[in-house]
């Protein structure tokens, strides 16, 4: 982990109440896809976790979903402001599972996972894409994941579809998936798919790495921090 | 040259910023950030008797210059505290290491302090009367004279090790309790644990926390923490470690001037990981600001 001030670059909205923020800064900490950072806000007293959706050598982007006051206030920052960040919380994924892998996403969970399947393409194991969404305006990534040659296949609850809907099209000859994406989605990818595979959580935290005690979920080994320990478990460590 | 040393029931620590139980773990995920012999002590997570997996989440909620906690004690209980957490941590820290310990029953409290007694990686006990986030136990031991002093009695008779009571500010008065703890022998009072809190979802029209009600800290309960820190501090002749949304050096010299011989940073620990190192290292800055040659001269300065 790293702390450390982190200039904003970029901080547009992309889909409804959806936002990419580009930061330039120090990324050392970033060691895998799926790891998050904590942004102190002006005002508010515990930090907001926010996953990491890419990075490079000289900053990282982030897309966050305006969901309460924090980060509808994080929303208004404009380009230039300092941010004082925690970087390289949690454990991410292990991007060296599977040759031919599938990434499950829903909403704002699918972020993650295009950090993950641009390491993935580096090492030619190009991941088929699934990715739910409530309705069109809420799509994100999609067209990010195409560039980067996957299959990318999209269901919309507007249209009566759930990501676990498109699955069965796209589990036959995938060897290791990876999900991110709201608890109940998670639950029904991790009862559906035969294969190995990591899940992403999210919890309600205060610190983001490992002090409080606040985010601590139940595993088949005991309880783990889902900011430290996770926010990635492997599909056979999970309890519902 | 300024001197931030104090003596704390007998043990000389190199300054009076103690992490606060909770709030530090076992010292392991700061220890990667910053060399902890910087701290005068470390009060651990509170320990159990037995292993406890703590409350359904949502755990935590944010409140305006503070937070709320119902995180329930969870922790890997006394045995593996002091044979495996305690080393680790007594590996990499020369300091005073303050075991707190939370119970059910004065059994319980008496199993831990035995425990606990014959541990080399123990140098105090923090004996949490005061947990607001626990059902049968916890804080009801703290809410009452006699509880409280039954407790301290028990564990008085187990342990050789300076104990200190850590009282819940959820009373109508904490002078009588502080006292009765001093007269059941006490070596010492920490004040305050957190006031309960809760805070309800707009959007579900359901309280956040899972148990409803948690412990609020953080900046907003400084002031408070303050002025019970100055009734018990001149009431009693035991040192107090004062504690209660503990933000900065100059909160630290407040504090310690409202009676407190040591201090214990909390919740800021959680926001920065650095807060107490930072704290640590700008005591000498502000001491030299204020004409402060020695932090002992200041302990009780706001009422002797």
């Amino acid at each position: 982990m790293r702390k450390g001030t982190y200039s904003i670059l970029e901080n547009r909205p992309v889909a409804r109440d959806v936002y990419q923020m580009r930061l330039s800064g120090d990324t050392a900490a970033l060691t895998a896809p799926g790891q998050f950072v904590n942004i102190e806000l002006d005002g508010f007293y515990l930090r907001r976790p926010i996953s990491v959706c890419d990075w490079d050598g000289s900053g990282m982007t982030l897309l966050y979903k305006v969901l309460g006051e924090g980060t509808k206030a994080l929303s208004g920052y404009a380009p230039g402001k300092a941010l004082d960040l925690l970087v390289g919380l949690g454990n991410g994924f292990d991007a060296s599972e599977g040759d031919r892998p599938l990434l499950v996403g829903g909403g704002v969970g699918t972020p993650p996972l295009y950090g993950l399947a641009k390491r993935l393409a580096a090492r030619g194991a190009t991941p088929m894409v699934a990715l739910g969404f409530a309705d069109r305006p809420d799509q994100i990534l999609a067209d990010a994941f195409a560039a980067l040659g996957c299959d990318v296949r999209v269901a919309l609850v507007s249209e009566n579809k759930l990501v676990t809907d498109i699955l069965p099209d796209t589990r036959a000859d995938r060897d290791h998936y990876y999900a991110c994406g709201p608890e109940a989605m998670l639950r029904a990818v991790h009862a559906t798919l035969p294969m190995d595979g990591q899940l992403s959580f999210e919890a309600r935290m205060a610190c983001g790495f490992g002090a409080c005690m606040g985010c601590t979920c139940q595993t088949v080994a005991g309880g783990k921090r889902v900011c430290a320990d996770g926010p990635v478990f492997r599909k056979e460590e999970i309890l519902w | 040259m300024v001197n931030l040393s104090v003596t704390l029931a007998g043990r000389e620590l190199s300054n009076p910023v103690i992490p606060a139980s909770g709030t530090f773990g076992f010292g392991a995920e700061f220890a990667k950030l910053y060399d902890l012999n910087i701290l005068g002590g470390i009060s651990v997570k509170g320990t159990t008797p037995e292993a406890r997996a703590g409350n359904p989440l949502p755990r935590v909620a944010e409140c305006p210059a503070g937070m709320l906690n119902a995180v329930g004690l969870e922790n890997p209980g006394i045995d593996r505290v002091l044979s495996r957490e305690l080393p680790a941590l007594t590996r990499h820290y020369n300091g005073t290491v303050i075991l707190n310990i939370s119970g059910f029953s004065v059994a319980d409290y008496v199993e831990a302090a035995e425990k606990a007694d014959a541990s080399p990686d123990a140098h105090m006990l923090e004996i949490n009367i005061s947990c607001p986030n626990v059902k049968h136990g916890g804080m009801t031991f703290g809410t009452s004279a006699g509880s409280a002093a039954e407790v301290t009695r028990a564990v008085r008779s187990v342990t050789r090790k300076p104990v200190f009571i850590k009282l819940t500010p959820n009373v109508t008065d904490i002078v009588p309790i502080a006292t009765a703890c001093e007269a059941a022998g006490a070596d010492g009072i920490s004040l305050i644990n957190t006031l309960l809190g809760m805070r309800i979802d707009l959007k579900t029209k359901k309280p956040i926390l899972a148990n409803m009600f948690g412990g609020l800290s953080g900046p907003a309960v400084f002031p408070v923490a303050l002025r019970m820190v100055w009734q018990v501090a001149s009431a009693v002749k035991i040192p107090v470690i004062g504690m209660g949304g503990v933000s900065s050096a100059r909160d630290v010299i407040e504090m310690m001037l409202a009676g407190a011989t040591a201090v214990q940073v909390g919740a800021a620990n959680l926001k920065n990981p650095f807060a107490c190192k930072e704290i640590v290292e700008q005591l000498p800055d502000v001491m030299r600001q204020y004409g402060i040659r020695s932090l002992r001269e200041v302990i009780g300065a706001g009422y002797k």
